[in-house]
Parts: C-alpha cells; sequence; structure tokens
C-alpha cells in the first residue's frame, strides 16, 4: 500500500470541487456511470481498480455509494477539508436544483396537465426501480440462503411494513453471520 | 395534511435511517413512506411518488428526493432536517472505515458484510418499487406501461428519460 501513495497525482481542492459539481450536474438517472467516466476516464484520478475497490466499500457503507465514494475520494487526495469541498460540488448543485423544481410543483403541480404528465412519468419511475432490482437480483448467486434472506427483507417491510430498523436488526446480524461462516 | 409536522422528529428519523441505509437511497423508501404517508400523513401516496419522480427527472445523485421532500413539507428548514441527516454518517462512518481500509484491504470481515447484507439490500429494493407501483397505479393500463417499462429497460440500452418522457406524453393524452 505504500508503493501506490506515491503514484497518487496531485489534486487540488478547487479541481475536487469542479469534478465533482460536473459529476453531479450531468448525472441524469443515477450518478455511477458519470463518476466513472470523470474519475477514471477523464482525470485517471483512479485506477479502474482503485474505483471498483472504493465503490464496493462505499456499497457497503451507509447512505448513497456515490456519496461515500466522494468523500473517500476527497480524503484520499486532500484531507478532511478534500473530503468538504467533494460533497459540496456533489450533493450542492442538485440540492439548488431540485429546491427551484419543488418551487415549479407547488405552483403548477396541480394543474390538470402537469398531474396528468406527473402521473405517467411516475408509473414510468417504478418501472425504472423495479428494473434495476431485477438487474440486481440477476447477479445474485442461485442458493436458496440470499434468497431466502432477500424474500424475508421484502416481506417484513414490503409487505407487513413493519419498520425498517426492526427488520433489519433481525435478519442482517444472520445474514452476515452465515456469509462469514460460508467463508471458511 | 392532518398532523402538525415536527421538524425535530423528522431530522431524527432521517438521522437513524442513513444509518442503516445499506445500499443507497431506495433501501430506506419504504420506511419513509412510512413515516411520511402512513403514519404522519404529511403527504398522500400519490405525491410521494410524484415527488420521488420530479428528483428522477432532476440532475444529480436519486437521493435529492429526501431533499425535495423535505422542501416541499417545510421549506429550507425541512430540506435541512432531511439532507443533514444524509451526511452524518458519510462523514463519520465512510471517513472512518475508508481510513482503516486503505491500511487493511483484504478484510475478510468486509466481504462476509457485504454477501450478507446483499440480498436483503435487493429485496428492500424491491419493497420499494412495489409501493411505488401502487402509489401511482390504478388499473390495468398504469401496470401495463410499469411492466413494459422493465421489458424495455432490460432489453434495450436506451437513456431512461426519454422513457419518463414517453410517461409524460402517454399520461398528458389520457393514455394511462
Amino acid at each position: 500500500m505504500q508503493q501506490s501513495e506515491s503514484h497518487r497525482p496531485h489534486v487540488s481542492r478547487l479541481a475536487l470541487f469542479l469534478t465533482f459539481s460536473r459529476i453531479s450536474l450531468s448525472s441524469f438517472g443515477g450518478a455511477l456511470f458519470w463518476s466513472r467516466r470523470a474519475l477514471v476516464e477523464r482525470q485517471r484520478w483512479l485506477s479502474e481498480r482503485e474505483f471498483v475497490d472504493l465503490l464496493a466499500l462505499g456499497q457497503l457503507l451507509p447512505g448513497p455509494n456515490v456519496l461515500n465514494l466522494t468523500v473517500m475520494v476527497g480524503y484520499r487526495f486532500a484531507g478532511w477539508t478534500g473530503a468538504a469541498v467533494s460533497v459540496a460540488g456533489y450533493l450542492g448543485w442538485p440540492c439548488l436544483v431540485v429546491i427551484g423544481m419543488g418551487v415549479l410543483y407547488q405552483h403548477y403541480g396541480a394543474l390538470p396537465r402537469v398531474q396528468q404528465a406527473l402521473a405517467g412519468m411516475s408509473i414510468v419511475a417504478a418501472g425504472l426501480l423495479l428494473a434495476t432490482v431485477i438487474k440486481l437480483a440477476i447477479v445474485l448467486p442461485r442458493r436458496w440462503r440470499p434468497w431466502l434472506f432477500g424474500v424475508l427483507a421484502f416481506a417484513g417491510v414490503g409487505v407487513m411494513r413493519w419498520p425498517l430498523l426492526w427488520v433489519l436488526g433481525a435478519l442482517a446480524p444472520w445474514a452476515v453471520f452465515a456469509a462469514w461462516k460460508e467463508q471458511d | 395534511m392532518d398532523d402538525r409536522l415536527d421538524l425535530g422528529g423528522l431530522f431524527l428519523h432521517f438521522l437513524i435511517l442513513w444509518f442503516v441505509a445499506v445500499g443507497g437511497p431506495s433501501t430506506i423508501l419504504p420506511d419513509i413512506h412510512r413515516y411520511v404517508v402512513e403514519v404522519h400523513h404529511l403527504l398522500t401516496s400519490a405525491q410521494f411518488a410524484e415527488i420521488y419522480t420530479l428528483a428522477q427527472v432532476a440532475p444529480g445523485p436519486n437521493v435529492m428526493y429526501v431533499t425535495l421532500m423535505g422542501w416541499h413539507l417545510a421549506g429550507w428548514k425541512g430540506a435541512a432536517a432531511t439532507t443533514i441527516p444524509l451526511l452524518v454518517p458519510a462523514t463519520t462512518l465512510t471517513l472512518l472505515v475508508g481510513h482503516y481500509n486503505e491500511r487493511y484491504p483484504n478484510a475478510p470481515i468486509g466481504r462476509a458484510i457485504r454477501r450478507g447484507l446483499t440480498p436483503i439490500t435487493i429485496g428492500l429494493m424491491f419493497a420499494s418499487a412495489t409501493i411505488l407501483m401502487r402509489a401511482v397505479n390504478h388499473d390495468w393500463r398504469g401496470y401495463f406501461l410499469t411492466l413494459l417499462t422493465v421489458a424495455l429497460v432490460l432489453r434495450k440500452p436506451w437513456n431512461p428519460l426519454w422513457l419518463l418522457g414517453a410517461g409524460a406524453l402517454a399520461g398528458m393524452v389520457g393514455l394511462v
């Protein structure tokens, strides 16, 4: 790990802020595609392998995976303040955009035409999420245990409508322990 | 809009949720729906789905639906109450684990946690999708459009924004 540090490019805080601003403002329909393109292909701050490793870690940690990746990349190149400016670039602009949309929604959201368009779009949005889940589920191993945990989580939260904390508190330790036992 | 909005309660609820939001913003959607729509009646289920959709159309990470929801409920204070909690685990846990990870990149506990939690995450995201479907669809035509979207996404590499645009058109001409 020591020698990889010497390979690290020098990255200024301004460059971090600008790059993460650009990633976030071009992210229509998910930030993953754009962050890989910017960090690996355009800026070459990370190798393909480093990107996948950081992303896997970001996925494992609570919160949006690309936000976690942003924090780790910012921290890696410029410490605490690097993490802070990266997050400001990544979340600041979309916050403003989305609040602008909120203003429009409150003014025009009740108009019949807007209502109809929103209803149609919402139906498609539900389909987009469902398709994402299916794509992810396809790569699950074909063994009964992972599927059992998936079905129990769905049933507890989606069907019984129990609070997420209870369901996770009951399932997560059990699932992690099972995966741990499988490794050795 | 039955209940008076308790901003402190909203903040705390989101804070706890973000600490267990393994797998990202879609895994906590069912619980946000439960809290905001079913328990506190701050929004209708259809409004909830509309806010989620608007945030999908905007540039930026999908998580912005929580900011938009907070803003819709209580302006800037509401947006802060739902967005700031999102930053807390990222700045504490992520920095801590990221730091540890750069020292010990192959720790097996990390792999076990990831493998154990992935199916749970997928089950929770499936719950999110079914909740949205039930919120937006009133008859077979809606479900048909949802399933058509799924089929298209799985088979064609199209940008989802075109599909959302087509959905808006379908809504405006009264197809769904």
